[in-house]
């Protein structure tokens, strides 16, 4: 009974976590499957995001203008590892590893130096906090983030049924038959990074002020949770979630269940220091399902195939 | 008015592979030329294509279009001037996108794409129109995944991408050579439909000399790089295979097995 009374009493708080998680995925999303490019910069920008966030918020800056400041911050590290792909002709996924690379650098100028950095909540007037994530009130973290989920996926809705949104689409699923259509891949690539590592750090300055803290290793991983969200999404929900909007959500509640089941095995009693062997193996389940499935159950649905085929596809690419 | 002039290209300068693929290649097209191409292998058929196309640069040449100088021009801005059909069916289209996206993203050809809607009401009646002159059901299919297609109803889809917008010249790289005969003749024949309802200037690469043949209002081929032959007018309605192989000497297995 201990379990389960644990389990539940850590449950609030990994669904919090999840959600907040969710919309980082959500930008992974983008690159990953919309784009069909491995962008490894989101290590970075998870911290990027947070600290920039922090920094404003402790200096007196309205935390409306911090998050919006955390967006633009993670646009440009979009912005630099599109220029290095686009311009420059490194493969997208070297190009994400420098820039990540580089914003290890720019993340300690950005706090001063230091390795990481508080922020009081009594302090601050912060959108959510980890002590009231068992509060029934609407400063409870799984509600603000909810409602966070919810917009972000309606603007990115209609973004991508947009004419420009619909070409970023094209991209993705076909860079030849784009340019023949007049599509500007390069520009679209860059752009579509910049959108997917301006929502990565909006992300991480909610996620920072959650924990109460940024750290300039926060990121450290970040990359992987991201993808085991968008498969497990993908692998639970792709059956019954065809439509743009609803595999957004797959995405964020691919993070929730990511969550759970990590909140699962550290009540079991796993050492919090083996989190990160856990999520690797996670995920590379998850990804192995819809590929094993192909391979050996040939009639267990076109989807799931289909699926498993585009994520070797994106791998394959990178 | 297409204008070729001193186009060279040789792939892999400077290596054992060096391929000079277009050597001095001149050719004009007038508008409205209906132009099939055939060749054998790396005669430069398909470069040929690819550098009006802007797939790759030329080493050295001038390229024009209506006045147009495309010679330097990046592919994606070229595409306001051309429509384009790939041999592989698959290249065309986006696969996971649906017919409708798909239309709607030729339909934007040479516009500006900007945050208005990707895809309206008014246009979806007019692919439906525009499918349903294919003749193969695909206007009641319109939210298909164009993955769900076959390679002929593909090739068809992309026909139609292609022309959507007018455009200046209408590039066919060996359209039909991924499909089996009959599919092949029901996408030429919605091909001539097309060109022959707008007018429009077409380049059409064949592996088959009886297609060359029958369509268009010119042949030339291809050989090293350049055009060895061109017949136009009262010559190429009453030129046959045999009349070609006889006075060209062609000694391309493909070509004769096609006969």
């Amino acid at each position: 009974m201990d379990f389960f009374s644990n389990l539940l009493a850590a449950l609030p708080g990994a669904v919090a976590q999840g959600l907040i998680w969710g919309l980082m995925a959500i930008g992974v999303f983008i690159t990953f499957k919309v784009l069909d490019l491995a962008d490894l910069t989101v290590d970075g920008t998870m911290a990027t995001g947070g600290a920039v966030c922090i920094v404003l918020m402790t200096s007196g800056v309205n935390v409306w203008v911090a998050l919006l400041c955390a967006f633009l911050a993670g646009m440009l590290a979009g912005l630099v590892t599109g220029v290095l792909h686009t311009f420059m002709g490194i493969p997208a996924i070297l190009a994400g590893i420098l820039t990540q690379l580089a914003l290890f650098s720019i993340n300690l100028r950005i706090m001063g130096k230091k390795a990481n950095m508080a922020i009081n909540p009594d302090n601050y007037d912060l959108l959510v906090s980890l002590r009231n994530v068992k509060k029934m009130t609407l400063e409870n973290p799984i509600f603000v983030a909810a409602v966070f989920t919810i917009v972000l996926i309606a603007v990115l809705y209609w973004f991508f049924g947009t004419s420009l949104g619909c070409s970023i689409r094209a991209t993705g699923a076909n860079p030849n038959m784009s340019r023949a259509q007049g599509i500007n891949v390069d520009f679209n690539k860059v752009l579509g990074l910049m959108i997917s590592n301006g929502i990565v750090a909006l992300s991480s300055a909610l996620y920072c002020q959650y924990q109460g803290f940024a750290d300039v290793n926060a990121g450290r991983g970040a990359i992987v949770i991201g993808l085991a969200a968008v498969i497990i999404g993908e692998v639970l929900f792709s059956r019954i979630f065809r439509n743009f909007a609803l595999k957004l959500l797959s995405v964020a509640l691919g993070a929730v269940i990511y969550y759970i089941v990590i909140q699962f095995v550290l009540t079991l009693g796993l050492d919090t220091n083996d989190l990160k062997l856990i999520t690797a193996a996670v995920v590379a389940i998850f990804l192995a399902i819809p590929y094993w499935k192909s391979k050996y159950f040939k009639g267990a649905g076109k989807a799931i195939a289909k699926a498993g085929a585009q994520a070797k596809g994106g791998e394959d690419n990178a | 008015m297409l204008e070729l002039k001193g186009i060279y290209k040789t792939f892999n300068a400077g290596t054992v592979n060096e391929k000079r693929a277009i050597d001095g290649l001149d050719l004009t097209l007038e508008n409205g030329d209906f132009v099939t191409v055939i060749g054998g292998n790396g005669a430069g058929k398909s470069t040929m294509l690819n550098l009006i196309a802007g797939v790759y640069p030329v080493d050295a040449g001038l390229i024009r279009l209506n006045g147009f100088n495309l010679t330097g021009m990046p592919e994606h801005k070229r595409a306001r001037f051309l429509g384009r059909v790939f041999q592989d069916p698959m290249m065309g289209t986006a696969a996971t996108m649906g017919i409708e996206e798909n239309l709607a993203l030729a339909y934007r050809r040479g516009k500006r794409r900007g945050l208005s809607y990707g895809i309206t009401n008014d246009e979806r009646k007019i692919y439906r129109e525009k499918l349903a002159t294919l003749g193969l059901g695909l206007e009641d299919r319109m939210t298909s995944k164009v993955g769900l297609l076959s390679g002929g109803q593909r090739q068809a889809l992309t026909l139609l991408m292609a022309t959507l917008q007018k455009p200046d010249l209408l590039l066919l790289d060996e359209h039909t050579a991924a499909l089996d005969p009959k599919t092949a003749d029901k996408v030429l024949q919605i091909t001539e439909e097309i060109v022959a309802r707008d007018n429009l200037t077409t380049l059409m690469v064949t592996h088959n000399m009886k297609h060359a043949i029958q369509y268009g209002n010119r042949l030339i081929m291809m050989d090293a790089g350049r055009v060895v032959v061109d017949i136009r007018g009262e010559e190429k309605k009453n030129l046959t295979v045999r009349d070609l192989l006889e006075k060209f000497n062609i000694e391309n297995d493909r070509m004769l097995l096609s006969e």
